[in-house]
C-alpha cells in the first residue's frame, strides 16, 4: 500500500511539473509515464470486456429478461473483434459497423436528447414556487432573446437576455468553476497524501 | 513568457504559468495547513450537504421496496470528479452492505472498472459483510457515451431501480439517464463540476451536489478530521480567490493593471 501511495505522489509531482515547466528532463519523464497510463488502460480494457462477456453470458445461461439483447451484445462483441484481427481495424468490414450502426445509433440516442429535455423542462417550468418562477421567466427572456421573434416582440429582449447571460449567469458559472478548481485540488492532495485510499483497497 | 525558476537553467516556466503555479502551490499550501491543523486536533466544523444526508434514505428506501440502488461514477477517466465520485461510492457501498440492498454500478470508462470493483468491495468488507459482495454488481456498460447512456437506462428500467446517484463527471448523457431514473420512479441523487450539466441535473433530481459540493461530500460522509481539514483549506483558498477579483476588479476600475498584467504572467 506504501508502495502504491508513493508510486502515485511521485508521478503526479513529474506530471504537475511537467505541466507548469519546460524541461526535457522532465517531459522525457511525463512522456514515460503517458506511454505506461496508455498501456495500463490498454489492460483495463482487456478487464472491462471479460466483465462484460462474464456478465451477459449469466444473463444468457439464466435466461434472464431480455437475454436476447445479451446474444446479439456477446455475437457483435466477437464478429467485430475477429474483423478486427483478421480483416484490420482499417477494413471496410470493420469501419461497416462503426460508420452503419454505431454512429448512426449514437446520433440517434443524442437526437433523442431533445424530447428529454422538453419532458424534464415542462416539468421544471412549473410555475409552483418562487424558485421555478424565477426559472420559468428567465428561461422565456433568454429564450425569446435567442429567437429572431423576441426582437420583434420587444427590441429590448435580446439586450436583457445578454445582460442576464453575461451578468448574473456568468456569476454563478464562475463561482461554480473557481469552487470546483480549487475542490478539485483539494481531492488531489488527499489522494496523493494517502489521505483517500479507497482506490487502493484501504477502508476507513 | 518564458522565465528561470530561482534563476536557475534546468527548468524554465511554460507559457503564461507563472502565476499559475504560484497560485498552484499557495491553494495546495493553504489545504496542507489546514489537514496538519485538524492532525493537531483542531478539527473544522463543516455544514451538511442535504444531498449527502439523502443518499441514506435512498439506500434504506431502496431496501424496503427490495429494488435495487444504481450508482454511476461519471464518463471521466481519472479525474478529480471521478474519483470523488469513487469516494462517495465507497460510502454508498458501505450503506448498501449495511442494509442488505442490492447495488448496480454502471462504468463507462475501463480504467476506473477495477477501482470501482475494489472500492465497492472494500465497502462491504468494512461493513463486514464481504461474502454478501457480489462481483456482478460492477458492471462495465461501453466506452462508447451513447451506447453507455443506453445500456445504463435499460438496465435502470428493467431492474426498476429504487435510487439513482449519479456522482462524477457527466457530459450530454447526464439528461438521459436522470429522465429514465425519474420514469423508473427513483429517488435521484446528483453531482458534477462540469456546468454545462447542472441545469438538467437541477430540472430532474431530487438533490444535486454542484461542483465543490461533490469533492466535499466524501470527505463530510466519513467525518474523516483530516479529510475535513482539507475542506477547511478549500475556504482559506477561496478567501485568496475572492480577494484577487476584488483587488483585480478595484484596480481596473481606477485604471490600475497590475493584477491583471500578473494574472496574465
Amino acid at each position: 500500500m506504501k508502495v502504491a501511495k508513493l508510486i502515485s505522489l511521485v508521478f503526479a509531482i513529474v506530471l504537475i511539473l511537467q505541466f507548469f515547466f519546460v524541461s526535457d528532463t522532465i517531459n522525457t519523464f511525463g512522456n514515460t509515464i503517458t506511454s505506461w497510463n496508455i498501456v495500463i488502460a490498454a489492460f483495463a480494457m482487456g478487464l472491462a470486456a471479460i466483465n462484460l462477456i462474464r456478465i451477459h453470458v449469466i444473463r444468457i445461461q439464466l435466461k434472464r429478461e431480455n437475454w436476447i439483447n445479451s446474444l446479439v451484445l456477446i455475437i457483435v462483441l466477437v464478429s467485430q473483434a475477429g474483423v478486427g484481427l483478421f480483416l484490420g481495424d482499417d477494413s471496410s468490414q470493420y469501419m461497416f459497423f462503426f460508420d452503419g450502426i454505431l454512429n448512426p445509433l449514437g446520433a440517434t440516442m443524442y437526437a433523442l436528447i431533445a424530447f428529454w429535455i422538453a419532458s424534464a423542462a415542462f416539468r421544471a417550468f412549473k410555475a409552483r414556487t418562487i424558485d421555478s418562477t424565477a426559472l420559468l421567466t428567465v428561461g422565456i427572456i433568454v429564450m425569446l432573446g435567442n429567437a429572431p421573434v423576441g426582437e420583434v416582440i420587444w427590441s429590448q429582449f435580446p439586450v436583457l437576455q445578454e445582460w442576464l447571460m453575461n451578468v448574473p449567469a456568468m456569476a454563478a458559472i464562475r463561482a461554480l468553476y473557481i469552487g470546483a478548481a480549487i475542490g478539485g485540488i483539494a481531492v488531489g492532495v488527499r489522494v496523493l497524501s494517502g489521505i483517500e485510499s479507497g482506490h487502493l483497497g484501504a477502508g476507513e | 513568457m518564458y522565465k528561470n525558476l530561482w534563476g536557475c537553467n534546468l527548468m524554465t516556466f511554460a507559457n503564461n504559468q507563472f502565476f499559475a503555479f504560484i497560485s498552484f502551490i499557495l491553494i495546495v499550501g493553504f489545504v496542507v495547513y489546514k489537514i496538519v491543523q485538524a492532525q493537531n486536533g483542531k478539527i473544522p466544523a463543516i455544514r451538511r450537504i442535504a444531498g449527502l444526508d439523502a443518499i441514506e434514505e435512498a439506500v434504506g428506501r431502496a431496501t424496503e421496496m427490495g429494488r435495487p440502488v444504481h450508482y454511476s461514477p461519471g464518463v471521466g477517466a481519472l479525474d478529480a470528479a471521478t474519483f470523488a465520485g469513487l469516494e462517495l461510492l465507497d460510502l454508498v457501498a458501505k450503506q448498501v452492505a449495511r442494509y442488505g440492498a442490492d447495488l448496480i454500478v454502471t462504468i463507462r470508462q475501463p480504467i476506473v472498472l477495477p477501482i470501482a470493483e475494489e472500492v465497492v468491495k472494500t465497502g462491504y468488507r468494512s461493513a463486514g459483510v464481504e461474502e454478501a459482495y457480489n462481483p456482478d454488481s460492477v458492471r462495465f456498460i461501453s466506452q462508447e457515451q451513447f451506447a453507455y447512456a443506453a445500456g445504463t437506462m435499460g438496465i435502470m428500467e428493467r431492474e426498476q431501480v429504487a435510487a439513482n446517484l449519479m456522482l462524477g463527471y457527466f457530459l450530454a448523457e447526464s439528461i438521459l439517464l436522470a429522465e429514465t431514473g425519474f420514469k423508473a420512479g427513483a429517488i435521484q441523487i446528483a453531482g458534477t463540476d462540469n456546468r454545462s450539466q447542472v441545469p438538467f441535473f437541477v430540472t430532474t433530481c431530487d438533490y444535486v451536489l454542484i461542483g465543490e459540493e461533490l469533492f466535499a461530500a466524501g470527505a463530510v460522509a466519513s467525518q474523516n478530521p483530516l479529510k475535513l481539514g482539507s475542506i477547511a483549506g478549500q475556504d482559506l483558498a477561496k478567501i485568496y480567490a475572492i480577494a484577487l477579483l476584488v483587488i483585480g476588479s478595484v484596480a481596473a476600475n481606477f485604471g490600475i493593471t497590475a493584477i491583471s498584467n500578473l494574472l496574465s504572467k
